[in-house]
């Protein structure tokens, strides 16, 4: 890093960079020691389609509770696809399916009777480009999953504070809370995002190359933030940036033509994988 | 690969030097979209200002203030009040908005958000082709079908809600409800269209970002969809609104065509476009009469500009404010 990105880095990290663990697990209950959330997030046989493309092919991992697994793969890999089966946004998606089981515990989030807004809602994603709603003030943009919650309108100001403070946006807006979420920098967008994932209390956070529309220091800041949130939540994230999986994740898959080729930790990904294509695509070879 | 193939042998004649032959294409074409652009502008000076000229006499017999706010209008007496006609195209193109504009947004909601996919296009052309109707259809049909079927409807409502202002009192078959109610299925599709059109705009990004929140599709609707297209809404009922204050035919057949301000929405009534429509004829032989009429045209032109710019500023100061909508003590 160049001294010029260290002072700029300095400089945007805020004060309660390190706060997010200690902060209490309801603003109410300051007394409470930290608890995670967090579930371990287990994929049996997973298989999703496009209508008749078959995008992932009969998947089996599991995403350990309170560690960074990065999903990393070519391109059309289906690694996104498989990421937007956890918290069933896939089917959003017109003339797409998923089979198989996505247990969260020991819940299966594609048996019968699970409520899908729950499961979302206990599943927070964060995309690849930052998606503030343009027609809402940095507030309303941290408070919108709290309002569909049905947070009460008292609690609504600490949530949001705690939110923000997690994503370590709170010293750079705290006092403009009111202005439009759009009119912020394009990292400061991302972090408002994550604020208002983070802002519902979900177990796990899924993360859609979160960086790939950021600049080397946004990246960074989102980075570390992760480090700070695996405390808390379990984190899947996409990403293209095979440095971007070295720095921040605890395991790693790699995926390609929609099967899962290996998971295992990060290290070994890169420096000694099992399998010969994993070596070939890490090294640079293809993808 | 081999070096040969990457020198350039010979250089192309320079990439700067400009096109010959099409040089003042640029200034041309401006010069001419500017005066139509101006045209357009001129047109409506002018169209304005022989209004104003040829509704003078009205105004020099009777005094403006007389013309627009006495109630009287009785051609054969030579009584000229305007009152009772801007009152009924009032009237009228507020319920058409009250009724028409919810229903629109929810047929563009079905239709860009909750309708299958294969049932799409084809129910969108239904509701398009509701505009290819003519209006004289739609008065006809309003006049000898839909008001004799509501008259039950409406009187019971008259009586349920008599407590309401303007609702009690004798139901009419012709009156501004009815005449309401057919210019709300009259500006139907093309605000519905323009609905439709800018929320299929809306970004997918924003849609899944309310989802992925948790949102069911209705607060996903509520959420990312509605707040970004009210911009879109209000133009298209502007446009809406518009159509109905001019609507003149099928007005002047369901409305009753009485100058006189209804005691409620079940009264007859009568409105500036159809007056016109039915007394131009009759006119042509009294000067005043003509005159009179002509200052209508000019009436409602301006009715409708002035409701124009009054929405248009409410838009604007509604969207302001409701990016400000924090609690306070938050900020700071």
């Amino acid at each position: 890093m160049t001294d010029h990105a260290k002072d700029a880095r300095a400089q945007d990290a805020p004060t309660d960079a390190a706060a997010l663990a200690r902060l209490p697990r309801r603003p109410e209950e300051p007394a409470a020691p930290v608890q995670s959330t967090a579930h371990t997030v287990r994929l049996k046989a997973l298989n999703a389609f496009y209508g008749d493309t078959h995008a992932v092919k009969g998947v089996d991992l599991t995403y350990a509770a309170n560690q960074v697994t990065a999903m990393i793969g070519p391109s059309g890999c289906g690694k996104s696809t498989l990421v937007r089966c956890i918290n069933r946004m896939h089917e959003e998606v017109p003339g797409a399916r998923a089979e198989g089981e996505v247990l969260l515990g020991e819940t299966d989030l594609y048996g019968a009777g699970v409520d899908l807004t729950s499961v979302r809602r206990t599943i927070g994603m964060v995309f690849q480009k930052p998606n503030p709603f343009p027609t809402m003030s940095i507030f309303d943009n941290v408070a919108a999953g709290l309002r569909l919650s049905g947070t009460k309108r008292g609690d609504l100001k600490e949530r949001v504070e705690w939110a923000l403070r997690g994503a370590g946006l709170w010293e750079e807006v705290k006092d403009r809370l009111g202005s439009p979420g759009v009119g912020l920098s394009g990292g400061q967008q991302q972090r408002l995002c994550i604020a208002r994932t983070i802002a519902v209390e979900p177990d796990v956070i899924l993360m859609d190359e979160p960086c790939s529309a950021l600049d080397p220091i946004a990246t960074l800041r989102i980075e570390e933030l992760i480090h700070e949130l695996k405390q808390r939540f379990t984190i899947v994230i996409v990403t293209h940036n095979m440095q971007q999986a070295a720095r921040v994740a605890d395991t790693t898959a790699f995926m390609l033509a929609g099967e899962l080729v290996e998971h295992a930790p990060t290290e070994r990904i890169f420096t000694n994988p099992d399998d010969d294509r994993t070596e070939q695509y890490v090294t640079g070879k293809f993808g | 690969m081999a070096s040969g193939s990457i020198a350039e042998p010979q250089a192309p004649p320079s990439a700067l030097k400009p096109p010959t032959g099409f040089r003042h294409a640029d200034p041309l074409m401006q010069g001419i979209l500017a005066a139509l652009a101006a045209g357009i502008l001129v047109l409506i000076g002018f169209f304005f200002v022989r209004l104003v000229v040829e509704a003078r006499p009205a105004f020099e017999a009777y005094g403006f203030f007389n013309f627009v706010f006495s109630d009287e209008w009785v051609p054969s007496k030579g009584e000229f009040g305007a009152l009772p006609l801007v009152f009924g195209t009032l009237v009228t193109s507020a319920i058409a908005l009250l009724i028409g504009v919810p229903v629109a947004i929810a047929t563009a909601v079905y239709l860009t958000e909750l309708c299958p996919a294969r049932l799409r296009s084809p129910l969108t052309v239904l509701v398009e082709l509701l505009a290819a109707v003519p209006s004289v259809v739609y008065g006809l049909w309003g006049i000898y079908f839909l008001a004799p079927k509501l008259l039950p409807a409406e009187k019971w409502f008259a009586d349920t809600f008599s407590f309401l202002p303007f609702v009690d009192g004798p139901v009419s078959i012709p009156n501004y409800f009815v005449a309401g109610l057919i210019l709300a299925i009259m500006v139907l599709p093309i605000v519905s269209a323009i609905t439709r059109e800018v929320m299929s705009t809306v970004p997918k990004e924003h849609k899944e970002a309310a989802l992925a929140l948790g949102a069911t599709r209705w607060e996903m609707i509520r959420m990312a969809i509605l707040p970004y297209a009210r911009p879109g809404i209000a133009g298209a009922s502007m446009l809406g609104l518009g159509r109905a204050l001019g609507e003149t035919i099928a007005v002047t057949i369901v409305i009753g065509n009485a100058a006189v301000i209804g005691d409620s929405i079940f009264s007859q009534g009568y409105s500036l476009a159809a007056v016109i429509a039915n007394e131009f004829g009759e006119a042509a032989s009294d000067p005043t009469h003509r005159a009179a009429l002509i200052a209508a045209g000019l009436l409602l032109f301006v009715v409708t500009l002035v409701i124009n710019g009054v929405a248009r500023t409410y838009v604007n100061r509604a969207e302001t404010a409701a990016l400000r909508s924090v609690p306070k003590g938050m900020a700071g």
